[in-house]
């Protein structure tokens, strides 16, 4: 046996080679930023200069940094009040589109689109339908006489807040009805005729057949969702830059701010590193609640 | 009711609904949805298509264009880099996704099938970098693009875009990869094949549907990617379209609304294009990775 052969019979040689690539790509571009990442927060980097070890100065900076807490409070109001809507609007639909509709793989396909493209480009058509001036919701409000001077979407804190998320929800809602509806597909047709023959009401079939069944995919769908919303950057980004007065800066567009265009690397790498906390709690909860679904089921997950 | 249960397309328990109450139920509210779903792409599409004039009047019907130019899409195509941006975004997509799928394969088989040791760590490794957001990231990687050379080039993004690309990729790929039969392995093996023969003419080819899914989602991820590079880019030449277009097309306080929106109708054609064509494989890609 030549050593070609003997290596390409020994499984464990064999399967360190195959993971070569995928492995060295993301141990260099994905575990070696992850760490550096964090160990920048306690240094007092800048771009272009090496930073010292100044332990926890930049955190108790921002801890005590208005703009850093206001920013903070903006995340976690963005998440919570996209993730909620997204949810509900998302659930919503997947069930309408579970139905049996005309032309229903079209409208499947249809309301993918807010999801497959760039978000940086249809953010540009929000920003445009957002305009001060000339925006086309104003627009119709007025014509329907409900308002008489064009509101400032993007100027006053609130009404950017909520349109940011309005944007946002517009983004999500595809990918949460889309993963919702396979998991609706799943559910034998069966557990409805029988419950409806038990007398059950819509509203009674939704909450104790359907609810149930789905919630392992929920778990997963809006852990993504959480994650996807908690870190945002492009939407803020192109909408806003943060704007007016800091009410809608993110972590991440802080984080930018600070990092890069301010040139202060360390403190956008400490506010990054800020947001790790808040991710694991995101996972560990979805986490356990799906385990907690499985071993009631009887699953061996 | 009696109308409802004539017809032969109803199924199950629907002919227990009378047609109004569909209407208030089913048909008026995913009206609605996909009209808000798809308002914002008419709106770009017709803005990009109104003379400046029209755009900036507020008398007449915004809805509608009464002059319809293409001023916007030529002034886009010849009097800026967008063309350049286009080419990038398609060659940084492209290789990205090419190199992710490669390496996403072979680390995939030998999660899946070779089972070395060490096997079920690297499959959870894999799952857990998938759950890493760019947004915590894109500062220590700034500063290892710049150390390693390669800031403001098409490598810097072509090299970190597998990050995100091959955790997804492979996690995918296992999916597939499990429901092949382990049978025709083992008759593959008897028959003296290597591991490598196996993989080229047994594996991939029962897992072409897989590979569609993931290429056809690494390469829309790759395409709409947008901090990696807004950070590791800087040189006009080198953006990709969703940066171009959101810092090059906006000069100073004065908006050109019609060329943005032509830039972005043109940016998201190519992926809504490619989309329509794999819809099933897309669906797939995306559920399937939710389900494992």
């Amino acid at each position: 046996m030549t050593a070609l052969e003997k290596f390409q019979n020994n499984r464990n040689a064999l399967g360190w080679a195959f993971m070569l690539p995928a492995a060295v790509l993301l141990l260099l571009f994905l575990t070696y930023p992850l760490g550096l990442g964090t160990w920048l927060g306690f240094t007092d980097a800048k771009v272009g200069r090496d930073g010292e070890w100044i332990a926890l100065e930049n955190f108790s900076f921002l801890v005590g940094d208005s703009v850093t807490r206001l920013a903070l409070f903006n995340t976690l109001f963005y998440t919570v009040i996209a993730s909620i809507l997204k949810f509900g609007l998302g659930l919503w639909l997947a069930i309408l589109l579970n139905k049996n509709l005309p032309f229903k793989s079209f409208f499947r396909a249809v309301v993918l689109l807010p999801w497959i493209v760039p978000t940086a480009l249809s953010a540009i058509a929000f920003w445009w339908i957002y305009d001060a001036q000339f925006s086309v919701i104003s627009w119709v409000l007025t014509q329907l006489g409900l308002i008489d001077r064009y509101i400032d979407f993007l100027g006053d804190p609130w009404n950017a807040r909520w349109s940011t998320i309005a944007a946002n929800v517009w983004r999500g809602i595809p990918f949460v009805a889309i993963s919702l509806l396979a998991g609706l597909q799943t559910i034998s047709p069966s557990f409805y005729e029988a419950s409806a023959i038990d007398g059950a009401t819509p509203w009674q079939q939704f909450r104790h057949v359907t609810l149930p069944l789905l919630t392992p995919i929920i778990a997963v769908v809006m852990t993504f969702s959480v994650l996807f919303t908690f870190t945002d950057f492009q939407l803020i980004y192109v909408l806003t830059r943060g704007g007016p007065l800091n009410a809608t800066h993110l972590m991440a567009t802080l984080a930018f701010q600070r990092g890069i265009s301010g040139g202060a690397l360390a403190e956008g790498a400490a506010i990054a590193t800020l947001m790790v906390p808040f991710l694991l709690a995101a996972i560990m909860f979805s986490y356990f609640g799906l385990q907690r679904r499985a071993w009631q089921q009887g699953g061996d997950k | 009711m009696s109308t409802a249960a004539d017809r032969s397309d109803v199924v199950g328990m629907d002919y227990l609904q009378s047609v109004p109450r569909r209407w208030v139920t089913i048909y008026i509210p995913i009206g609605i949805f996909v009209f808000v779903l798809l308002f914002p792409f008419y709106w770009m599409a017709i803005t990009s298509l109104k003379p400046d004039a029209e755009l900036l009047s507020r008398e007449g019907n915004p809805f509608w264009i009464i002059q319809p130019t293409l001023a916007h899409f030529e002034k886009l195509l010849f009097r800026t880099e967008y063309p350049a941006w286009l080419w990038n975004t398609v060659i940084v997509s492209v290789v990205a996704t090419g190199l992710s799928l490669v390496a996403s394969v072979l680390a995939a088989y030998a999660i899946e099938r070779l089972r070395f040791q060490g096997a079920k760590p690297a499959g959870g490794a894999i799952f857990l970098a998938y759950l890493v957001p760019p947004s915590i990231l894109f500062i220590p990687l700034a500063a290892i693009v710049v150390k390693l050379g390669l800031f403001d080039s098409r490598w810097a993004l072509i090299l970190t875009y597998p990050t995100f690309l091959i955790p997804f990729c492979t996690w995918l790929l296992m999916g597939y990869f499990r429901s092949i039969p382990y049978e025709l392995e083992e008759c593959a093996l008897i028959d003296g094949a290597t591991r490598w023969q196996i993989l080229i003419k047994i594996v991939l080819p029962l897992a072409v549907p897989g590979l569609i899914s993931a290429g056809i989602f690494a390469f829309t991820l790759s395409w709409n990617e947008f901090i990696y590079a807004l950070t590791f880019v800087s040189s006009s030449e080198v953006k990709t379209v969703p940066v171009g277009v959101v810092t090059e097309l906006v000069e100073g306080d004065v908006y050109h609304w019609g060329p943005l929106m032509a830039g972005a109708l043109l940016g998201s054609l190519p992926v809504a294009f490619v989309y329509s064509f794999f819809v099933e494989h897309y669906v797939s890609g995306m559920t399937g990775s939710v389900k494992e």
